[in-house]
Parts: structure tokens; C-alpha cells; sequence
């Protein structure tokens, strides 16, 4: 297949199908309806199962039964429906169980606004839902990179038995670029999932029980234990991140998704004029790539964190910085863009833009 | 010397793990009649239970298959998710009224509403069984919880509502029916009723439940024969026994 000019959203629904995707559930949410537009259309007619829910509550919950029983399963949605989903991901990360959750981000809080934002970090990579968990959460930064990712997220999630979330923002998924959908995915051994509810049939003399309850204090010790464990084989092997412009920059701005794309432009116009800026873009959110922090040349004047969001990765850039250099933060939020030339005049000012 | 021939034997639908119910619950009962009909229907080793949150949370160590446990509410939500995935396969979700009629109504209406193939087992006690004796929307009026003291007002807390008449307004909808275990002869129609509604998702007839009118001797604060009294006299005015949807018997 030669590239194909599509849109965000609908390449992210092809990009599952071309992933195996076997079921999606999902309840509409601006802006990422064209996701189970596109799938409605081309699961049912290849005989997978595409179901629109009663809710967000509802659809993830047909999630965690789906990827319970070992189908390859996926929802997508948006801000206040992402946390609508919390509780079921809580409880589909402690059963250990594979899924795609693909968040569009819009402004908020509240009902907010459905103008792109980057404002629900914390909600990915924090989680809205109790206990500790993590979920491996990416964010890409091209339309090429969302169906590369989406493709691939699904041998992850089997590979570790973890939710996997691919967080993008309203920009991303509506607009167009021209996309491969035959790229190639890592090749990984994935281990036969004799683990599913599908039937002692299936695996005779053995029950199997996807739960989250563990009554005893110890066995679930035991159990967060075991996941943290996971959480860091996941950190040692699946971090991700690309560094930019990186001769000897005076300043890094780090930043991802959508701001990375605007701060590619402002880095462009600072170089013209003399002043080198370098940009570490994560793609993995969720393991942060702490490491990348060590490459900053020892005399470079800033770090400057750049957000669609009031400062949520911030927090991230801190604690990878770890006191080395200045850390400065530039936000726009609610739905609103910003120019390059804003991100050109806080580095050029970057003094007023420091919080630490 | 005389042949010893077996009489009676534990039904192979149920694990060795002691049951956690309390003394006079008729939980047990049901969990007994839920795994023989699994049995008796011979898909017990294609079966998936649904455990949901209240006393019978742990009913996925009891019935002998493969099983998930669902949030609270979310439990035909959760076996809609798995039957859609796997249609030949049998699920059913095993629901008390706070999770069933309060947090999961929507997801009980609606997957009722797509007719997916599966059986709801709803017991109905009237109460808050495992957080220790609350109100529930199936409470009757007057009655005394630890929420509603002076007994359940319902001018200001609403009445007892009633699923299975709720659920007859649907057309995809094939079975539901209404039972009690509180004595033999109802235990026998209930345990026939459980029975049908598996038969029903064998034969993909649609969605099917089976509400049981049950006890909860300890919260309640009655002994177990009181309690099934009370069934009888109080629950059943309010929650009348009956079919309300037979898809098979109106078809044929």
C-alpha cells in the first residue's frame, strides 16, 4: 500500500484494524468520533464486533470483559469521557490485562471545550483511577507515528498484559497527512494467551479468573509488588524518545505531540538567528525518558518545558532535571495554539519564563 | 451385602471452597441451582461467570468455570464485552440489587435492550448485604436499614423498584421470570426457571433473567426460618412471582 493521504482520527481506526483489532466499544465524544465512524463501517463488515455503548462506564467495562475472554480489543474517547473510563482501567491494569485505550485530547476541566489540549497528562500517566498502577502511554507526534504506534501498541499490551494508551490531542486527530500503513513492527514473541475466560474447554483442569480482589493484605502486597516489577521492565525496555537538534544546544525545550510540532518551527527561527536550541520530544510518556535528561550539555542556560496544558509534564521535567539546570515553562491551555514566535520570545526571554 | 448406590452427590458446578454466606442466606441455594443447570445442560466447560461487588463477590472461587469479576454495576456491561467476542460460548452474570437495580441499572437496561445473549441471575434481598445492611433500591416501604432508621420513607427515598416489570417493556427481552426459594415448592419452580433461561442463551433465544426473591437473615435481624417467612409475607406482596417475558412460550 502506497502512502494514502488520511486523517488523524481515521488513520488511528485503520491503523488498529491493520494492528488485528478485534472488538472496539466506545461511546461518541468530540473530537474523536471519526475513530468509531471509520471502525463501525470496517469491523462489522469483516466480521469483528464493533458496539457503541451506553456510556463511557459501559464501554470500558465491554473492554476488560473482551480483552478478559483474549480478544484484541481497543475504545477510544476524549477528555471527560477518558475520565468517565478510569475505573474500569484501574481495574483492567490490576487484572493484567491487554488493551488499547486511545485518548483525543480537548480542553478542560469540566465539559471544557473541544479545541485541541495536552491538558489531561496527568490523567494518562497518573491515572484518575485508585490504586498503583501505570498505564504505558504514547503520545505521537505525526499522523505516520500515530498508526505506527497504533499498530504496534497491541503486541505490547499482550507482551506485558498492560493497558496500553496513545494520547493524542484534537489537532492530531483531525487534520491530514499522507501515512504508510504497511511500515513494519517490531517482531516480538508473544506467549500464547492460556490465561483467558473462554471456556474450560479450552484449558481443561484449570479455571481461569480475571480478577482485580485480593482480600488478603499480603497477597495483595504481593500482587503491587509484582507490578512494579512489570512497571520497570516496561521503563528498561520501552522507553522512547527523540532527541532534536541536539549540537550542543544553549537551551532544550522539551516537549511533545502537537506543541513538539510548533516548537520544531520555533527552533528553526532560533537557529537562524544564532541561538541553538535543542528539543527532547518523548514519545512515551509513560516511561518518562528520564535519561534523556543526561545528554543536556553541563553549561547549557535552560530547559524549557513546553505544554498545551497550565504545567502537567512539568512535574516530569523536575524530577528528570533533577536540580541540574534552570527548568522554565511556557503554556497555552482552554483550546488555544500558540505561534513558534511565542515560543521564540519565551526562550529569548527564557529568565521570566523560570519556575525552578 | 447390599450395593451402596449414591443418592445424593455435591453438584460438579461448584468448587470445594466453603461458601462465604451467612448462616440462613439462600445465596447457597442459588449457587446450587445456577451449577446444576449448567450441568444438567452440559455447558458448564464453555461457561464464563460474571462475579459482581456485594456478598456474592467472591462467587468466582465457587462456581466451577472460568470467571470474571466485574466493578460494581458493570457486570452485563462486562459480559456483553465477552459474549460479543465469544458468541458460542455461555455467560451470565450472578447480580444483587445494589449492583444490579442502583449503580447498574443502566448497564442491566441496556444490555437487555441489545438482547445479548446472555442470563442474569438477580438477587433480590432487599438490602445491602456485605457494606452491612444499608438501604437498597429494592428496599420495601418502611423498612428499617442502617440508612433508613425509622424505616424507608418514600415520599423521600422512592419506592422499591421493581427490575423484572421494567425489563418485560422490552421487546429483546426473551425470558424473565420472577422466583423464591423460601420453601420446597418454589424452590423447585425456581430451580426449573434457572434452568429454561440457560437453555434460552444455548438456543441464542436473546437475553433472559431470572430474578430471585432472597433473604438476608442477619441484616435483616431475623432468624433464617423468620426470614423466609418474610419473604413470603412481605417481599412477595411487593415483588409478585410470575413470568413476565416468555419469547419461546409466545412463539410457540
Amino acid at each position: 500500500m502506497a502512502k494514502v493521504l488520511m486523517k488523524g482520527n481515521e488513520a488511528i481506526a485503520l491503523a488498529a484494524i491493520k494492528g488485528g483489532v478485534d472488538a472496539f466499544y466506545g461511546y461518541p465524544i468530540t473530537p474523536q468520533n471519526e475513530v468509531p465512524e471509520y471502525l463501525s463501517k470496517h469491523l462489522l463488515a469483516n466480521g469483528k464486533v464493533f458496539l457503541q455503548s451506553e456510556s463511557e462506564v459501559s464501554a470500558i467495562n465491554m473492554v476488560y470483559g473482551a480483552a478478559g475472554a483474549g480478544a484484541r480489543v481497543m475504545t477510544s474517547s476524549s477528555s471527560p469521557g477518558i475520565a468517565l473510563k478510569q475505573e474500569g482501567i484501574s481495574y483492567i491494569a490490576a487484572a493484567e490485562l491487554p488493551c488499547l485505550i486511545v485518548s483525543v485530547m480537548r480542553g478542560g476541566p469540566g465539559l471544557g471545550g473541544i479545541q485541541p489540549s495536552q491538558a489531561d497528562y496527568y490523567q494518562a500517566t497518573r491515572g484518575g483511577g485508585n490504586g498503583d498502577y501505570s498505564l504505558i502511554v504514547y503520545a505521537p507526534e505525526t499522523i505516520q507515528e500515530v498508526a505506527d504506534t497504533i499498530k504496534e501498541s497491541f503486541d505490547i499490551a499482550d507482551y506485558y498484559r498492560n493497558p496500553v494508551m496513545v494520547l493524542v490531542d484534537g489537532l492530531i486527530g483531525q487534520m491530514m497527512e499522507s501515512v504508510d500503513f504497511d511500515k513494519p513492527i517490531k517482531e516480538r514473541f508473544l506467549p500464547e494467551k492460556d490465561w483467558a475466560t473462554n471456556g474450560t474447554a479450552n484449558h481443561p483442569g484449570r479455571r481461569n479468573v480475571a480478577n482485580s480482589l485480593q482480600i488478603d493484605p499480603n497477597a495483595l502486597e504481593q500482587h503491587n509488588i509484582h507490578l512494579q516489577e512489570k512497571y520497570n521492565l516496561i521503563k528498561k525496555n520501552e522507553t522512547r524518545y527523540e532527541m532534536i537538534n541536539f549540537d550542543d544546544p544553549e537551551y532544550v525545550i522539551v516537549a511533545y505531540g502537537t506543541m513538539a510540532r510548533i516548537c520544531r518551527s520555533a527552533i528553526e527561527m532560533l537557529n537562524k538567528e544564532g541561538i541553538k536550541v535543542g528539543m527532547i520530544r518523548p514519545i512515551s510518556l509513560f516511561p518518562y525518558p528520564e535519561k534523556a535528561f543526561d545528554e543536556i550539555p553541563k553549561n547549557a542556560k535552560g530547559i524549557l518545558c513546553a505544554e498545551l496544558s497550565m504545567g502537567q509534564m512539568l512535574d516530569d521535567v523536575l524530577i528528570a532535571n533533577n536540580g541540574r539546570h534552570k527548568v522554565g515553562f511556557f503554556g497555552r491551555s482552554g483550546g488555544m495554539l500558540p505561534d513558534p514566535e511565542e515560543i521564540v520570545d519565551a526562550i529569548k526571554n527564557f529568565s521570566e519564563r523560570v519556575v525552578k | 451385602m447390599a450395593e451402596t448406590t449414591v443418592k445424593y452427590e455435591k453438584t460438579k458446578g461448584l468448587t470445594d471452597k466453603p461458601l462465604s454466606y451467612c448462616p440462613g442466606c439462600t445465596h447457597g441455594i442459588i449457587h446450587k441451582l445456577v451449577a446444576e443447570a449448567l450441568v444438567d445442560l452440559d455447558i458448564l466447560d464453555k461457561t464464563i461467570a460474571i462475579a459482581s461487588v456485594g456478598c456474592s463477590v467472591f462467587s468466582y472461587e465457587f462456581f466451577n468455570c472460568d470467571a470474571q469479576q466485574a466493578p460494581h454495576g458493570r457486570a452485563c456491561a462486562e459480559a456483553t464485552g465477552i459474549k460479543r467476542v465469544l458468541p458460542d460460548n455461555i455467560v451470565f452474570t450472578y447480580q444483587g440489587d445494589g449492583d444490579l437495580a442502583s449503580i447498574g441499572i443502566a448497564e442491566t437496561i441496556h444490555a437487555a435492550n441489545r438482547g445479548e445473549n446472555i442470563t442474569v441471575i438477580f438477587v433480590n434481598n432487599a438490602i445491602y448485604g456485605m457494606t452491612g445492611g444499608q438501604m437498597a433500591p429494592t428496599s420495601l416501604p418502611g423498612q428499617k436499614t442502617t440508612t433508613s432508621q425509622n424505616g424507608r420513607d418514600t415520599d423521600w427515598t422512592g419506592g422499591p423498584i421493581k427490575i423484572s416489570e421494567m425489563l418485560a417493556t422490552i421487546d429483546s427481552v426473551a425470558y424473565l421470570e420472577r422466583v423464591s426459594v423460601h420453601d420446597p415448592k418454589n424452590y423447585l419452580k425456581a430451580k426449573k426457571a434457572i434452568k429454561k433461561a440457560f437453555q434460552y442463551q444455548k438456543e441464542k433465544r436473546g437475553f433472559s433473567m431470572i430474578e430471585i426473591v432472597s433473604t438476608c437473615p442477619v441484616n435483616w435481624g431475623m432468624k433464617p426460618v423468620d426470614a423466609m417467612n418474610w419473604v413470603k409475607e412481605e417481599m412477595i406482596p411487593v415483588f409478585p412471582l410470575g413470568v413476565f417475558k416468555d419469547k419461546g412460550a409466545d412463539n410457540e
